[in-house]
């Protein structure tokens, strides 16, 4: 059983975490002209890093949304951020 | 029968007698003996039978290494299969049994079965039981293998308890190099805990005369009393049966024959595995006969219990530890022949009773035939944790390598055999220092592995009746990976997961194959190391505690009505009122709602408030509804999509102000849309100009619909005009009900004029009882919710998730125009527009009218194509008989649907097929006058 870090509680047992996605995708505007394959890139491609791997997570007892670097191998938690000072990189829209 | 029991020595009490019965007859043990120790004690030897063959079979080893004696035990009433005789403490009354064998272990009328070994071999249930189908063999195979009963009457009321703890330093086993290790650690100032799976501290020490010029006992009294004195913690009866992710240890607590197992989960920042080794099994011609035991097992039983386990004994080693065992067993009065197993064929002469072994063609005389082939370190929890093993030339054996993350092993764990040598090891690992290397072993022994090719059946896995032939003909069929030859064979499967036979096993791989023992590997150590309970992980969360439904504020309310309670998309609800037959009562409720009017509880319907500057655009995106010209005051049905497109959950939306919305979704995705929005206002928006509050705890809502429930409303005298030009429909008033604000919306999901009531949860039984005692006279009372669903029906009203499934998008509800009108970005907008949502044959919403005299058709069944080979097209959704039609009434999804109005369609369920007629999902009321009066 893992130990995450919720930059708002601390550290809380990896049960109270739901996995939102990887970091770094982005949402297309899909205001403009997206293809079929552009969108399907966005709704189903995964990077699926062996290692150090970026993710977007949610705390859900305090709802906080965040950044959770860990290693997908060695399961060592690298850091988290919360969203408001990681940048709009890591954002989906 | 003669006893083997010494007048003195080991740790049993000889002044508290226990009786117990084994297969019927009545035998006498003492305090602090196990089930097996007992037996022996009294000369008893067959034990259980083999598991393929039912070969009568004694013990191997004293703990938890024995394969053999596998017993079903009751006491005071409560029975549990699978006790390891080895390691289940003797209670006063037990009643053992050997479970492979009727009716006696002694014996069994299975035993003949052995005769057919030859066509018994590994892979013969996959050869012979293929045709025509291995399901045809399956249950009969599955009644012949079982290993005893489940036995409700402990599973009742089995709860256990589940504790979380934390410790700078967790050691694991409690022998000699792991109290040193727990007594340098605590006095060094760390929390300390440290674990053994026996009642009593001291692991392998009492099979040793001195320590450090201490007797075994005084010596782990003052290692103990040491610990505690330091603050450190001593927990015996305790196995640490995995490790985790992040140094979680998962400690599985005995309290007791058939008392539940006590879960400790363990966060440890450091990790010792003082583990101990095993002794392991010799391979040679009927090494599974009753009397050939491990050498290192004898001892144990004789240190701990008193126990000779024979009186002319054969001694076998190949390695140091023989000599000294052989010394031991002889000063306490056995007759020894000591035996060097590396110079020929080896072989047990006799059946149920040992007559000797023969080595090299000579015949020794013997009733106990003891083997030692070597020491096996307990690595399984290094291996858990992801540290390495390395293969030791000079020890004949796989040590901890790499260590993983903050795990140390010491002492026989550690492939450290010498006790000084172990102990120097445990103090510097118990101070937290780096480990220094070992000073010289002196353990010696001989390489000595199973001989393919060689004579007579010898046993590899006791317990799952695997011999050398079965590896041998694994390897000819081409099942060499160790991970293959597990899996055809079955070696080190089941209860013991192989701890006395990989290694023997792989070893005989390895010779076949030409290659190493380390060039062949071992198989992966998986937790738990020992069986435990199930239980454990289910802890108290089972029955009521198991998914707690949500509770109602009015549930007593209710309950005083005489309500059906069930459980409803989480929440406990009222299915009817009243007891009698159900479906007869749903028929009156859904009458007297279309007739008069009906009250009922609609609390868990979602009330997710989002608020701030960038609200109206953020609801706006979420939804697939265009949300940004809803005025305030107003309320406007909607979709929520996944980004795929699929429609995730219906609802309505209401605009309370400028910057202000509730969100009222479907109540069992009140927290699916709840995280979903704070995903989205979090991930891609600015959360400081978003607020999003689910406030479906705060208030409680009660609905009156009907033709009614105008009247009935009018008796609260709120101050709200309530008539249909003012206040019409899909709109809502904010009021005040004694002093409360009261929420009045009207929408509806019965077709007929409604109004829903949201209050504080703690004066919503006020509002309850006027509203019941205002309806009465008008003749309206309270709905459940299974009527509710066919009033629903009746009028088309779709229930996401039942009416739609994974592919369902909103244009094939009819919901299209968003789609192409909304110019707003929103969630799943882009997978409307692909080629599989432009599909013209996509599954659409659609009533099926069925004829009066028929039954209503099956929910789940298919609608088919016509011809030799129906084709599914479609499926039924919901199904009701309509109280208020007075015949069938179903919903369903059907390819092409809203072109298929008035086609006669059949539908096939279970090999039977009726006809339906396609038509518009509304059923009652397609104009809206009811719904709008």
């Amino acid at each position: 059983m893992q130990i995450f870090p919720c930059p708002f509680c601390g550290p809380r047992d990896e049960r109270e975490f739901h996995l939102a996605g990887e970091a770094g995708k982005i949402r297309p505007d899909t205001t403009g002209t997206i293809t079929a394959s552009e969108w399907s890139t966005y709704l189903h491609v995964q990077r699926n890093d062996m290692g150090a791997t970026r993710e977007i997570w949610t705390h859900l007892p305090c709802q906080e949304v965040f950044l959770l670097e860990r290693n997908s191998v060695t399961m060592e938690v690298i850091g988290a951020t919360e969203f408001r000072k990681s940048g709009s990189q890591e954002m989906k829209t | 029968m003669t006893s083997h029991r010494l007048n003195m020595g080991g740790l049993i009490d000889r002044a508290r007698p226990l009786s117990f019965t084994f297969d019927g007859r009545m035998y006498t043990g003492f305090q602090g003996d196990t089930l097996a120790s007992a037996l022996l004690a009294n000369g008893v030897r067959i034990l259980g039978r083999s598991f393929k063959y039912h070969r009568p079979r004694s013990v191997w080893g004293a703990w938890f290494d024995d394969p053999n004696a596998i017993f079903d035990v009751t006491l005071n009433g409560r029975n549990l299969s699978n006790c390891l005789a080895t390691t289940t403490p003797l209670e006063r009354g037990m009643e053992a049994r050997s479970v492979n064998a009727y009716p006696s272990a002694n014996f069994d009328i299975k035993g003949g079965l052995d005769l057919f070994h030859r066509w018994l071999s590994a892979g013969f249930y996959y050869k012979t039981f293929m045709w025509p189908n291995w399901h045809l063999f399956e249950p009969t195979i599955r009644k012949m293998a079982g290993l005893g009963i489940l036995d409700r009457n402990v599973l009742d009321n089995y709860s256990s308890d589940q504790v979380h703890d934390t410790c700078d330093v967790l050691v694991v086993g409690g022998g000699a190099a792991g109290l040193a290790t727990a007594r340098e650690a605590a006095e060094t100032g760390q929390d300390v805990v440290v674990v053994d799976d026996h009642r009593e501290m001291g692991g392998g020490l009492y099979r040793t005369g001195t320590i450090e010029g201490e007797t075994p006992r005084d010596w782990v009294a003052t290692q103990i009393a040491a610990i505690q004195a330091a603050g450190g913690r001593v927990l015996v009866s305790t196995t640490a049966f995995g490790v985790y992710d992040h140094r979680l240890v998962g400690l599985a607590q005995d309290r007791g024959f058939a008392k539940p197992v006590r879960l400790i989960r363990m966060r440890a920042a450091r990790i010792v595995m003082a583990t101990g080794a095993l002794d392991r099994p010799i391979t040679f011609a009927n090494n599974d006969r009753p009397g050939v035991m491990s050498l290192d097992g004898a001892t144990e039983f004789l240190g701990r219990y008193g126990v000779l386990v024979g009186q002319n004994i054969a001694v076998l080693s190949n390695n140091s530890f023989g000599d000294p065992a052989a010394e031991q067993l002889r000063a306490a009065g056995a007759n020894i022949t000591r035996l060097n197993p590396e110079i020929g064929e080896l072989s047990a002469i006799g059946g149920k009773r040992l007559r000797g072994v023969e080595v090299a063609g000579q015949h020794y005389a013997a009733d106990t035939i003891l083997t030692s082939g070597g020491m096996t370190p307990v690595v399984h929890l290094w291996r858990h944790a992801g540290g390495k093993l390395d293969w030791s030339d000079e020890k004949q054996t796989f040590v901890p390598g790499k260590a993983p993350d903050c795990m140390t092993a010491v002492g026989a764990a550690n492939g450290i055999f010498d006790m000084i040598a172990a102990l120097d090891g445990a103090r510097i690992a118990g101070r937290g220092d780096p480990t220094s290397e070992v000073s010289v072993s002196s353990y010696k022994i001989t390489p000595l592995w199973p001989e393919p090719g060689s004579t007579g059946r010898q046993w590899i896995d006791f317990q799952h009746d695997v011999t050398l032939k079965d590896i041998e003909l694994a390897a000819r069929e081409n099942y060499v990976s160790v991970e293959h030859l597990k899996r055809y064979t079955t070696l080190g499967m089941a209860s013991d997961q192989g701890k006395t036979s990989n290694i023997a096993g792989l070893a005989a791989m390895a010779t076949l194959q030409g290659q190493t023992i380390p060039e062949t590997g071992t198989t992966t150590f998986r937790p738990p190391f020992v069986p435990v309970p199930f239980g454990i992980y289910r802890g108290h969360h089972a029955r009521q505690l198991f998914h707690p439904p949500k509770r109602l504020p009015l549930e007593m309310a209710h309950r005083e009505l005489d309500a059906a309670l069930g459980e409803y998309g989480g929440w406990l609800r009222p299915g009817w009122y009243g007891s009698g037959t159900a479906a007869s009562i749903i028929r009156d409720e859904v009458l007297m709602a279309r007739g008069s009017g009906a009250i009922l509880d609609a609390t868990p319907l979602g009330k997710i408030e989002v608020m701030g500057p960038d609200a109206e655009a953020f609801v706006n995106f979420i939804y697939y509804n265009t949300i940004k010209t809803l005025k305030t005051g107003a309320i406007r049905y909607g979709f929520m999509l996944t980004e795929q497109g699929v429609v995730y959950d219906d609802g309505v939306i209401a605009r309370l102000g400028d910057n202000r919305f509730v969100i009222s979704c479907s109540s069992s995705h009140v927290d699916g849309v709840s995280m979903s929005a704070e995903a989205w206002r979090q991930d891609g928006n600015d959360p400081d100009r978003i607020f999003v509050h689910d406030t479906t705890q705060n208030w409680a809502t009660v609905t009156v619909t009907g033709p009614m429930a105008r009247q009935v409303l009018e008796a609260l005298e709120l101050d709200v005009d309530l008539s249909a030009e003012i206040f019409s429909h899909m709109t809502f008033r904010d009021t005040s009900y004694e002093g409360e604000p009261l929420r009045i919306a009207r929408v509806s999901f019965t077709g007929d004029v409604s109004f829903e009531l949201s209050i504080r949860p703690s004066k919503v039984r006020a509002l309850w009882e006027a509203l019941n005692e205002a309806g009465k006279p008008l003749g309206v009372g309270p709905l459940g919710v299974e009527a509710l669903s066919i009033l629903r029906a009746e009028k088309g009203y779709l229930i996401i998730g039942k009416d739609t499934d994974g592919e369902t998008m909103p244009h094939d509800l009819g919901f299209s125009i968003p789609r192409l009108k909304k110019s707003a970005a929103f969630v799943g907008d882009r997978s409307l527009h692909t080629d599989v949502a432009n599909d013209p044959d996509r599954r659409q919403f659609v009533g099926l009218s069925v004829t009066a005299a028929l039954k209503p058709l099956p929910t789940g069944a298919h609608i088919v194509t016509e011809g030799d080979k129906p084709k599914s097209i479609g499926i039924v959704t919901s199904s009701y008989d309509s109280p208020t039609l007075g015949r069938p009434i179903a919903l369903g999804l059907l390819e092409r649907g809203a072109d298929r109005h008035g086609e006669t369609v059949r539908i096939w369920h279970f090999g039977e097929s009726v006809e339906a007629i396609v038509c518009a999902p509304c059923f009652y009321d397609p104009d809206g006058v009811r719904l709008n009066a």
